[in-house]
């Protein structure tokens, strides 16, 4: 256990490398930083003095380390547009992004696994096919178009939700302001959580079908109903269960992607997250706030992965003895 | 005569498909008394499966008994509501299957297994269920029971495995045990011991058994009468004795042309020249006509039905009908 959690551990490192590898040559390659920070009329010496004071004509490893150094640290330095500390920036911007993402992830997982329970069970009922033909659509629907098509029905016809926006929002802690206290906040959530959360939901929905049918059809499925046991022990004590083993995973880290995602939602709600601010950082150039978002993201995904790997260790004996005998 | 524990009357059982309906049993009778071993014997294909399944309800829809009944203890079970056959299977009839390695439920440990199964049949409490389990596990030969029942199945060898499995379809106390191919999975070193535990288990508690095999030497053995099934169709039925040292049906006498003596255990069925027709593709007349050496006109057009011979002895074949005796 202790040595899979290490080796685990050991991989996030490497990949979160490679991210900070990536986020630092936005650096170099994607624009001049010293162009963004001096006017027009500054001089080449002045600029020259300033590469130097930045480090910037370091040797490159020492800039990666000394970037590296100063990320661990959560400084990305300052918003080219901004003028504010990156950190800063996202971070009072991340509860939005957040409470959307959780919030659309826990209803895609609920209706996600309902819904594959449901139609796996009835395959041929009518409401199955429905629900089947149903997300199909919503599989092949770009996400920014579902956003609109809400709005247009759900707040310009029908005037029930707001368009844009978080709604009222009220502080918890220092740091985190949140929109679920409110009732405006609320209603806000509800139209971007869905569009954020649909194809998350087809996509768990489909593969909670496909795990499940497979697991019926499962020599310790037919032995269960032999021995007697009532369609309720067997469908959602033992199907249910083994079905979820690799559905767990899945859905895990469907969690990282809806974080990436919300950057279509937000742009299309106005939600003031960390993804529209990228969105707008990419079309100012402001590499800092870039690089910070590619970071935040690749760590997200990697917490995310550690995490799922450790549900899946608890979940399924099997790999617990496997990598005991391993050891031995 | 005692009436039979089971008994099974021109059991037809059809798997409607694209291309018509296939008849994967057709008119199979025959009983099994209290306390008797029933051996069933056929190529692969030939149905033993089905009708094992047919017995405890559990033929996959859309596959349906289409005709024939079936008696348990005098009375009917085939056309019984599903909640009621439920509460037969495991409880009248257990099952055991063929692959140990995939009846139990890989995430579950046996204790759960067995108390939720005797908890199903049994009124008694999780203590009780527990002490009983852990007498059972004892009782099919597993050291150290009260330590592995917490254990789960992947801690068990195949053989181990497969007595868990004997278990858990013993635990209700059942009157009829079908066991489908127990040993075809398993180490040749082991085979033995399994089967012997099966039978003396059932011994004890009075309880009949259906079992499936390829292995002739085991019937030998073990059971009191045989079946031989070929293309979903009886072909001869009789005292084990009887039937391997004089088998009537030229198909028999083909696959006991793989016992040379009775001590001899574990031979194959031997290969008769041809294959069983598909069940697509059954010959008009008798099923084996084509693969027949004795084969004669009246095999071609007309099917031979089970003709009693005395002695129990019952052969579905032209060679024995007296009418067509007194042509010759
Ligand atoms: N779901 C199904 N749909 C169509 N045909 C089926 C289905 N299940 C079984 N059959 C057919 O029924 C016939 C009998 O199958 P069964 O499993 O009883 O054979 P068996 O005698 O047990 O063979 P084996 O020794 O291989 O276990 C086979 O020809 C098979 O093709
Ligand atoms: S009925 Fe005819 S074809 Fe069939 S087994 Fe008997 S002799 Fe052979
Ligand atoms: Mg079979």
């Amino acid at each position: 256990m202790i040595a899979f959690i290490i080796r685990r551990l050991l991989q996030s490192l490497i990949v979160m490398l490679a991210v900070a590898l990536v986020s630092f040559s936005l650096f170099r390659f994607v624009g001049d930083p010293i162009a963004s920070m001096v006017g027009q009329e500054a001089t080449l010496a002045e600029r020259e003095a300033l590469r130097q004071q930045l480090g910037l004509n370091d040797p490159f490893v020492m800039q990666f380390l000394g970037f590296i150094g100063r990320a661990i640290q959560g400084d990305f330095g300052i918003s080219y547009r901004l003028q504010q500390p990156v950190m800063e920036l996202i971070l009072s911007r991340l509860p939005a992004t957040l409470e959307l993402a959780l919030i659309s992830g826990f209803f895609a997982f609920v209706f996600g696994v309902a819904f594959g329970v449901y139609t796996a069970l009835n395959r041929r009922g009518w409401l199955s096919n429905s629900i089947m033909t149903l997300s199909l659509i919503g599989v092949s629907l770009p996400t920014f178009l579902i956003g609109v098509l809400l709005i247009w029905v759900f707040a310009v016809e029908l005037q029930w939700l707001p368009s844009f926006g978080r709604g009222e929002t009220v502080w918890i802690g220092d740091w985190w302001r949140t929109g679920l206290l409110t009732h405006s906040g609320r209603v806000s959530l509800i139209l971007p959580a869905i569009t954020l959360g649909l194809y998350q939901m087809t996509l768990i929905m489909r593969l909670v079908r496909a795990e499940m049918l497979e697991v019926l059809r499962a020599d310790y499925i037919k032995f269960a109903r032999a021995r007697g046991l009532s369609n309720r022990a067997v469908n959602f004590g033992h199907a249910l269960k083994n079905t979820m083993v690799p559905v767990i995973t899945i859905t895990g880290l469907q969690l990282g992607s809806i974080i990436a995602f919300a950057i279509i939602t937000e742009t299309v709600f106005q939600w003031p997250g960390v993804g529209a601010l990228f969105i707008r950082s990419v079309q100012f150039v402001d590499v800092p706030v870039m690089a910070a978002y590619l970071m935040l993201i690749a760590l997200i995904f990697v917490v995310i992965n550690l995490i799922v790997d450790l549900l899946y260790y608890v979940v399924d004996p099997r790999l617990r003895v496997d990598r005991a005998s391993a050891r031995h | 005569m005692t009436e039979p524990l089971l008994s099974v009357r021109d059991l037809v059982v059809e798997f409607p498909t694209r291309r018509g309906t296939l008849r994967a049993i057709d008119k199979v009778s025959f009983d099994i008394a209290e306390g008797e071993v029933l051996g069933m014997v056929g190529e692969s294909g030939a149905g033993k499966s089905i009708t094992g399944s047919a017995i405890i309800g559990l033929i996959e829809p859309p596959g349906r008994i289409a005709g024939g009944e079936i008696w348990l203890r005098g009375h009917r079970i085939d056309n019984l509501p599903r909640e009621k056959l439920r509460r037969i299977r495991g409880k009248r009839i257990g099952m055991v299957f063929q692959d140990p390695l995939t009846s139990l439920n890989p995430l579950y440990t046996v204790a759960d297994q067995l108390i939720e199964t005797i908890r199903t049949h049994i009124d008694v409490g999780e203590k009780e269920a527990r002490r009983r389990a852990i007498a059972l596990l004892d009782r099919v030969g597993i050291p150290a029971a009260a330590r592995r029942i917490d254990d789960y199945p992947h801690h068990f060898s195949g053989g181990m495995r497969q007595r868990v499995v004997i278990a858990l379809a013993l635990c209700a106390e059942p009157e009829l045990v079908i066991a489908d191919e127990p040993t075809t999975a398993l180490d040749v070193s082991v085979q033995a011991q399994i089967i012997d535990v099966l039978k003396e288990i059932c011994a004890e508690r009075g309880a009949s058994v259906m079992l499936i095999t390829h292995d002739m030497g085991v019937i030998a053995e073990t059971a009191d009468r045989v079946a031989v099934l070929y293309a979903g169709r009886l072909a001869e039925i009789g005292p084990v004795r009887d039937v391997i040292k004089h088998a009537e049906h030229p198909y028999t006498a083909g696959l006991m042309g793989s016992i040379p003596t009775l001590t001899q255990t574990s031979k194959r069925l031997v290969q008769i020249p041809g294959s069983m027709p598909r069940l697509n593709a059954i010959p008009p007349g008798c099923a084996f006509n084509p693969r027949c050496e004795q084969a004669f006109e009246r095999c071609r057009t007309e099917r031979p039905e089970p003709l009693a011979r005395g002695g129990g002895r019952q052969v579905a074949c032209w060679l024995y009908d007296r009418a067509e005796a007194r042509h010759d």
